[in-house]
């Protein structure tokens, strides 16, 4: 079994290192080898944010050597473009529905992407969006919105849905956890249609 | 039955401390070595844990506890053993009673960091034994039998993680039945031969340290720790640490010599797998750590021109090498990083009460020392507040160096709460002693920020949450004798310009502490919110000098040539800065 790549990106504060813990936990579950890897530290203050799984029968190194990521997970679009060079070429990417502008754009020291969308389209063709956002508040919260994330990842991962679920409950507290359950299965279903 | 957890090395050190039956743990945070002690302290019940002010009193206080028999760790980033070089320079003579573990977290690539030195060198320096683990597994099982070598061969014990292994989470067998190990402590006798390194004493204590080296050095060549994976025996490579899983990688089919003992290096071993293969090729991440050590056995090494000696290690890179060397592989085809974005600078949190200092400095024209935590992004557009940067505590030394070498205008060294327990107490106490007329600042918001928020002697809580004394920055200033030492509310931008004009124009030495909670730690991100009222905004550009992340562009005026600003109310927490700011009244609290 080949090593499968996943770079998860965004920005600091969307629950991404939430998200690629519990990739993670699923696919130890699953009985693989994994490793998680993340960047702590300056890149928390509202800076980019990456974190990388890799899972399979046996996993060395802790990072993704660029061009080799099998799946690009981006919490924001702008983001998508910034980490292009992790995805393989046959790659797939998964990406949020958002925009957060950056602060060097909002507060004007640099320009705006002005053909984000075409730029993307050209990028990934293949892509798959998924509008986070809107279904986090369709089931009533907004900070569940990476698990809405996660559930349209797993449709992207060789992990039944039990087995995220139960990674999911092992992480997550008591008190959110049905209200977490039913953002994944938003974005589950969001995917499977 | 044993159980298999997924576990960063930093996690699994403190699960490994426990098993050990480590009695005794201190530490100074600093990424990415900060987690190790966060998680001790959920085994508090059988460690005795703490954050202490700076890494050298932490290395202190685990010599004391190994001195009176028990297990003892302390942890730290790279930089923090700079801090704690003297006394282990010295207890590394003494020898460890109680098994005694320093764990070093480095950080290649300088993720967080202001340098990237490699401490092998460091651990080598002062005779002691060195760990390097690939992984989680590794870190584990490696500071459990670090306890054992340092009790058996009285030496302070290293165990070397780097950011990838600190940060990576990994699958750990923690064993069967995991909790508390029972180990008997090691006797304490009064002993001022071995205790007391007076230089008659430290002599033999010194030849003793060699004897144990050389020991060491056997131990080295026995250890599983220091393996040979045989394989295609045309080339023969030589790793350590976390650079062996980039070595599997990229050289899968080669014979290796993977060393988690990496000092003393088993020489004898080194000969030998050497000899057993064709070429010998050394892969290691910064410092050419082993390989001058290998060549100085007289072996020969494969020499090349891929840089490998700075920087993170990563299978790209080792991949340039394999194609130099062998010409057998390409890189990979990869999309080109895209320099066009606009970046995501990390800046000060929205309502962060370093912001307003900053302001009122760069108003006031400061020569401005900084020092390290958060507020180091004072530095950056549009606050443009900081000149300098050394290490932590050294802002203090720095500005009254300006002074002494005639430097003119307003002389000011700004650290904060933490920043100042750990190392900037002795620097204004050197201000006052020397006649310096400096000023320093102190932004006092009351935690350790930039580590992740980790209580202090300010915070009122010690690591395990109990309550401690809250120490005012203040009062040890006046104890030391300083006559002018003000207290200022971090989010009174009037005051903050009249105390400090009046501070930095003094022509006497003072201190003044800017008091204001992190907004994350004191839970206030959401405290508040302010709106510009567009009508009445007169695109002055007033507010966007406070660079707070909430304030964007709003509507252009004048051609585009100026812009009404805009407040996001989802990032906005409310600290009201921006509206003294305004001198048209156009921003209001809302809520
Ligand atoms: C010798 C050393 N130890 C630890 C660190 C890691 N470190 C960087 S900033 C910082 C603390 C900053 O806290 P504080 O001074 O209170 O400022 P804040 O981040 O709260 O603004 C620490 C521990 C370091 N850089 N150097
Ligand atoms: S974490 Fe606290 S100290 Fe650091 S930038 Fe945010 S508010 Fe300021
Ligand atoms: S009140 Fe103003 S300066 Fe403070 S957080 Fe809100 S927008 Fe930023």
């Amino acid at each position: 079994m080949k090593t499968t790549n996943v770079s998860l990106v965004g920005v600091g504060g969307q629950g991404i290192l939430l998200t690629s813990d519990i990739l993670a936990k699923t696919a130890a579950l699953a009985g693989l080898d994994v490793k998680k890897s993340e960047i702590h530290g300056m890149a928390q203050r509202g800076g980019s944010v990456i974190s990388q799984v890799r899972f399979g029968e046996k996993v060395y190194s802790p990072i993704i050597p660029e061009g080799t990521s099998d799946l690009l997970v981006s919490f924001d679009r702008l983001e998508a473009l910034r980490w292009r060079h992790l995805l393989a070429p046959e790659g797939r990417a998964l990406i949020n529905n958002m925009y957060l502008t950056p602060i060097t754009v909002s507060s004007g020291q640099q320009p705006a992407v002005p053909d984000l969308a075409a730029r993307l389209e050209a990028e990934y063709p293949q892509a798959l969006y998924i509008d986070a956002m809107t279904l986090a508040k369709a089931v009533g919260n907004t900070r569940a919105m990476n698990m809405v994330f996660a559930g349209a990842l797993s449709t992207l991962t060789p992990f039944g849905v039990e087995v995220w679920k139960q990674a999911m409950r092992e992480r997550i507290s008591a008190k959110l956890i049905d209200i977490n359950i039913k953002a994944f299965d938003a974005g589950r279903n969001a995917v499977k249609g | 039955m044993s159980q298999k957890i997924l576990l960063s090395a930093n996690e699994a050190v403190a699960w490994a401390a426990c098993k050990a039956g480590c009695a005794v743990a201190s530490a100074y945070p600093g990424t990415p070595s900060t987690e190790i002690m966060e998680n001790v302290a959920k085994f508090k019940d059988s460690i005795n844990c703490e954050w202490a002010v700076n890494e050298k009193v932490a290395m202190e206080v685990a010599i004391g506890a190994s001195i009176a028999g028990a297990r003892a760790l302390t942890a730290m980033k790279h930089v923090g053993l700079n801090v704690a070089m003297d006394p282990l320079m010295t207890y590394t003579y003494v020898g460890a009673n109680g098994g005694f573990v320093v764990v070093t977290a480095d950080d290649p690539g300088m993720h967080s960091s202001q340098n990237e030195q490699d401490n092998r060198t460091l651990v080598k320096f002062a005779r002691a034994a060195l760990f390097e683990p690939s992984d989680s597994q590794e870190a584990f099982d490696m500071v459990i039998a670090a306890f054992e070598v340092s009790e058996t061969y009285q030496v302070p014990a290293f165990v070397r993680l780097t950011t990838r292994t600190s940060h990576t989470s990994t699958v750990v067998d923690v064993g069967d039945g995991f909790g508390p190990g029972k180990v008997d402590r090691k006797p304490y006798v009064k002993d001022i031969k071995r205790y007391i390194p007076v230089p008659m004493f430290a002599r033999p204590q010194r030849l003793k340290a060699q004897e144990r080296t050389e020991a060491l050095r056997a131990f080295a060549c026995g250890t599983p720790f220091n393996r040979v994976e045989a394989g295609d025996k045309r080339l023969g490579i030589i790793t350590s640490g976390v650079t062996y899983q980039y070595v599997k990688e990229v050289f899968p089919e080669f014979s290796v010599l993977k060393l988690g003992f990496s000092n003393p290096l088993p020489f004898e071993l080194i000969k030998t797998f050497a000899a057993s293969v064709d070429r010998v090729l050394v892969i290691e991440e910064l410092d050419p750590f082993i390989e001058d050590q290998v060549r100085a056995l007289g072996v020969p090494v494969v020499a090349h021109t891929t840089e490998l000696n700075m920087l993170e290690m990563n299978a790209v890179r080792l991949t340039a090498l394999r194609k130099e060397i062998l010409g057998d592989v390409e890189l990979p085809a990869v999309r080109r990083t895209d320099e066009g974005l606009p970046t995501r600078p990390p800046v000060l949190c929205a309502g962060c009460s370093h912001r307003g200092v900053f302001y009122t400095l760069a108003k006031l024209g400061a020569t401005v020392t900084g020092d390290i935590g958060c507020y180091t992004l004072g530095a950056f557009p549009p606050l443009n507040a900081m000149d300098t940067t050394i290490c932590m505590g050294a802002s203090i030394g720095n500005v009254f160096g300006m002074e002494k070498a005639g430097m003119k205008g307003r002389l000011c060294a700004v650290l904060g709460d933490s920043t100042f327990f750990h190392s900037g107490m002795t620097g204004i106490l050197n201000v006052l002693y020397n006649g310096g007329t400096i000023t320093t600042v102190v932004l006092d918001n009351r935690i350790t920020g930039m580590t992740g928020h980790q209580d202090n002697p300010g915070s009122g809580k010690t690591l395990c949450g109990e309550p401690a004394p809250v120490t005012d920055i203040g009062e040890v200033a006046k104890a030391m004798g300083f006559k002018r030492v003000v207290k200022v509310d971090a989010y009174d931008l009037a005051a903050l310009e009249r105390v400090l004009k009046e501070e930095l124009d003094s022509g006497e030495p003072s201190v003044v502490i800017a008091g204001g909670p992190c907004r994350i730690a004191a839970k206030l991100t959401n405290a508040g919110t302010y709106e510009v009222d567009a009508a009445a905004c007169k695109a002055c550009g007033a507010c966007f000098k406070l660079g707070c992340p909430a304030i964007e562009r709003g509507e252009a005026v004048a051609d585009g040539k100026r812009f009404k600003s805009h407040i996001d109310p989802v990032q906005c927490s409310g600290c009201d800065l921006c509206r003294q700011t305004c001198k048209f009244n156009a921003i209001k609290k809302i809520r």
